[in-house]
């Protein structure tokens, strides 16, 4: 039973609902959206599910785009890696997909799924195992329900692929990393293969459709001329952290990662003051002049650009640029603490412990 | 000494000539189909009105909005091959896959994917496949194709591919222009492409344009050195336009904004510059146009330059005005252009247009009156109130708070602009109607430093931008900027893998007023 279906037009309102969950990181879903709008007028359009229509027994895979999003926005798909990883799966299983699951809200990946769903005419779900983005694969709700991210296919526009077998999502990462960085820093996936039983426990339910809602608050925002900041905190429940200006861009490439740290100045209502936004791919920490914390992964840093209200992504990030950086509540299940081990400040290599955005002082 | 500002738009080409900080003549004239006489005739007037010999001017600044209409127009716009240097990546969206279906016929829709292209990290995706380049050429050739540009994954971190395939190229089409996109745009494949398709696109364009002005000041007897304004509020050399067309894209907007600015001294405001065909509309903060922050397009082209944020809308002083079988009154989007001084009945012509409405209801008495006064009032009065309610508009989607800012008015169709638009004041500064010539006569002088640097023995990533900072300001000040003044616009550093010894790749650019502007109010 289709829940609804997604036509060409509306992936604008998803890239941009993408973008904004995107926290900064997980690629520019405009490349995305592109690969999706071509599928959808070749093959039609994409029929999303609800969790519950799905058979226990059904198989559902997601598929995604691995690597550093300053790659991505160059060296562009050559197409099909995606599918083929996803043709390779199912040999390797000895059976079809049922489903498609998109496994990042946020980004590029956000978009991704519905070009590949649209080619295969398979439906997607609702839902994903992120409700935003993370830069690394174990950093998914599966992982926290014991759904192991092997066997998984890795595909490159060369023409390379492996199968992975691990012994952990940790070890999947460290090895598909590896082959992301050799293959030239961006490279499809189709992993975590799972029942629908296990799918129903482990996905985060509804958030395309939250994605596709975002996408058109901002959208209907702009258009009545108004910043989406206020808009988008009222509906999600957020923060506002600060309105600065870039003064300085850090950035680096290592480990197929994009890392960095963004240095703003105030301006208008925080005229006087400074920030920091620290990312590797995703902005995982904001901190004001005395270094204290403002927001912390995994909840969610989102930033728009000060003036025109779109999302603004690290590597658009320049010189002058003014933002206005929201904090928003994350799933509830990441603030476990299994959660937190997996995407918490700690595991990123920060001493500050997460407090809860709702607990940390609004700046002032 | 003297300076002389001149703006050629899609209708009126401006002069002024200013001393200082003031403008001592503004003058209008047609923009003609040669561009020579207009410019031409623009500067016999403006000199004249200002009583200068032509000796004393030192310096003359053009902006133009030539080549940014060409592309919208999709006229002028020459056939370009558009290589693209990636395969087996990039197949998934080929080059201009972004673009109207219009803007990609004018320019051919003519693209080739090869294999090529570099990694993040400097490997070769795949060795430059030479043979196609020269099956390429063959092709070019034969369809007699008049440019090319050529993009390769990841030349902003190494050109030597697209300089590679180029120099193959000339083998066999030596007179061939061709565009290397890393010489026109940072990271980002689709935009950096689509920037250099549409520059090898006006090549031919800005070679006529840049030989039409030169032509001009020749005529008029004017030898001193002319400057073209690009994007960003500076100037660039005659060579430099022929080379980098698409670097004056924002050009014109910028100058009236930065004009409006300049003539008002207000730093905080919205700026509505009414021409002939549309109107633009961008807001001023801290005294500069207010930049857009992501993408922008040009011609519904998606781009990443550096460029003001500006709405625009099809509305000007030659707007067509008509009643649609409804019985509703349309302004526009059509529009006389240039030919408003023969085809708007005021001047004598049969075509109503935004300006006889505006005669006909007093706000402005130019041309002659009594042609328009059997224009029936209730048609005249619908017709102002849509223009007005579309200058609302416009206005209110630059306004990104509820604060009221003054909202300033300049260009030659301003007539069109009521004294209140909404509860917002509205200033029209002296000289309002050749505001973008001002903005061309105070634009900036930049200093830049692109280099790779190597982080290595002691030298750190902001030990070597502070020195390329240094370097650049140095060299802005060698070229005339005022060093109070100067201003870093861009300031970034692209690590670049691929390179031992932990290369970083650092751009710099800083502005400054030329000696002598005082372009901006203590």
């Amino acid at each position: 039973m289709t829940k609804y279906t997604v036509s060409a037009d509306e992936m604008e309102q998803i890239a941009l609902g993408g973008a904004f969950l995107g926290t900064g990181g997980g690629g520019d879903p405009h490349i995305g959206k592109l690969m999706a709008q071509a599928a959808i007028a070749e093959h039609g359009p994409v029929r999303v599910i609800d969790a519950e229509e799905v058979a226990n027994d059904a198989l559902c895979v997601p598929v995604c785009m691995m690597g550093a999003p300053t790659v991505m926005v160059e060296k562009l798909p050559r197409g099909d890696e995606a599918r083929e990883a996803l043709a390779q799966l199912e040999t390797f299983l000895g059976r079809k997909a049922d489903a498609l699951i998109c496994i990042e809200a946020g980004g590029l990946n956000s978009t991704i799924p519905f070009a590949v769903a649209s080619a295969t005419g398979l439906p997607l779900l609702d839902g994903d195992g992120m409700g935003r983005a993370f830069p690394e694969l174990q950093m998914v709700s599966f992982t926290m329900h014991g759904i192991a991210a092997t066997p998984m296919v890795i595909a490159d526009e060369k023409g390379n692929s492996s199968v992975i077998n691990a012994i952990s999502n940790q070890w999947t990462e460290r090895l598909a990393r590896a082959q992301t960085v050799q293959m030239g820093g961006a490279a499809l996936v189709a992993l975590y293969p799972m029942d629908g039983a296990a799918m129903k426990k482990g996905l985060l339910r509804n958030t395309l459709s939250l994605v596709k809602e975002i996408g058109e608050t901002i959208a209907a925002e702009r258009k009545a001329h108004r910043n989406p900041a206020d808009a988008l905190i009222a509906r999600l429940d957020g923060r506002r952290l600060f309105t600065g200006r870039v003064v300085d861009i850090e950035r680096r490439t290592t480990g197929g990662f994009a890392r960095g740290k963004a240095t703003l100045k105030g301006i208008d209502a925080d005229a006087g003051r400074s920030f920091a936004l620290e990312f590797q791919n995703e902005f995982l920490i904001a901190r004001d002049e005395t270094g204290a914390a403002l927001a912390t992964t995994p909840d969610l840093i989102c930033a728009l650009d000060a003036d025109g209200g779109l999302p603004i992504t690290t590597e658009q990030l320049r010189y002058g640029l003014g933002v206005s950086v929201i904090g928003l509540p994350c799933d509830p299940q990441w603030r476990t603490q299994a959660g937190l081990d997996l995407v918490g400040p700690g595991y990123f290599g920060y001493e500050q412990g997460f407090v809860p955005i709702e607990r940390l002082r609004e700046a002032v | 000494m003297y300076r002389l500002g001149v703006d050629v738009g899609g209708t009126n080409t401006d002069a002024v000539v200013m001393h200082g900080r003031q403008v001592l003549a503004g003058v209008k004239a047609a923009t003609t189909e040669d561009v020579t006489s207009g410019v031409l005739e623009a500067l016999e007037q403006v000199l004249a009105k200002a009583g200068v010999e032509r000796g004393r001017i030192a310096n003359v600044m053009i902006g133009t909005t030539h080549f940014t209409n060409a592309v919208i127009e999709r006229k002028h716009i020459s056939q370009v091959a558009a290589i693209r240097l990636g395969l087996p990546a990039t197949a998934c969206l080929p080059p201009m896959v972004d673009w109207p279906d219009a803007l990609r016929q004018a320019t051919g829709d003519l693209a080739y994917l090869v294999r090529g292209g570099y990694e993040f990290d400097g490997r070769p995706i795949a060795p430059l496949d030479e043979a196609e380049i020269d099956r390429i050429a063959d092709d070019l050739a034969a369809k007699k194709v008049k440019a090319a540009a050529i993009s390769s994954v990841f030349s902003p971190i190494n050109q030597e591919m697209e300089q590679t395939a180029r120099a193959r190229l000339q083998r066999k089409l030596p007179d061939l222009p061709v565009v290397l996109s890393s010489d026109i745009g940072r990271i980002g494949l689709l935009e950096r492409e689509s920037a250099a398709i549409m520059n090898a696109s006006l090549l031919a364009l800005s070679a006529r344009t840049v030989d039409a002005f030169a032509k001009a000041l020749r005529t008029t007897g004017l030898d001193c050195p002319f400057y073209i304004t690009q994007n960003d509020g500076t100037l660039m050399d005659a060579e430099m336009v022929k080379r980098f067309p698409v670097l004056t894209f924002a050009s014109g907007p910028t100058n009236s904004m930065r004009g409006a600015a300049f003539l008002t001294g207000i730093r905080n405001g919205i700026v509505v510059d009414i021409g002939g065909t549309t109107t633009d509309v961008g807001a001023l903060q801290h005294g500069f146009p207010r930049q857009a922050a992501t993408v922008v397009d040009i011609g519904g082209v998606r781009t990443n330059f550096r460029m003001p944020d500006v709405f625009s809308i099809g509305l000007g002083g030659g707007s067509l005005v008509r009643r649609d079988r409804d019985g509703a009154v349309t302004v526009g989007p059509q529009s006389v252009g240039y030919r408003i001084a023969s085809e708007a009945l005021v001047f004598g012509g049969e075509t109503l247009t935004a300006t006889d409405v505006a005669v006909r209801l007093g706000q402005a008495g130019i041309g002659e009156p009594a042609r328009v006064a059997g224009i029936e009032d209730g048609l005249a009065r619908e017709a102002r109130a849509t223009i007005t309610r579309m200058l609302e508009t416009a206005v209110e989607r630059s306004r990104i708070s509820p604060e009221p800012v003054p909202v300033i008015a300049v260009g030659g169709g301003s007539i069109l602009m009521p004294d209140r638009l909404g509860t917002l004041e509205v200033l029209r500064p002296d000289h309002f109607a050749v505001a973008n010539a001002v903005g061309a006569a105070i634009a900036q002088i930049s200093g830049e430093v692109d280099r790779i640097y190597s982080l290595e023995n002691g030298l750190t990533r902001e030990s070597c931008l502070k020195e390329a900072e240094t370097e650049a300001t140095e060299r802005a000040i060698g070229a005339g900027a005022d060093a109070a003044t100067i201003e870093v616009i861009e300031r970034e550093d692209v690590p670049l893998a691929y390179l031992p010894g932990n290369a970083t790749r650092i751009h710099v650019k800083v502005v400054g007023d030329m000696g002598g502007v005082d372009a901006h109010q203590a």
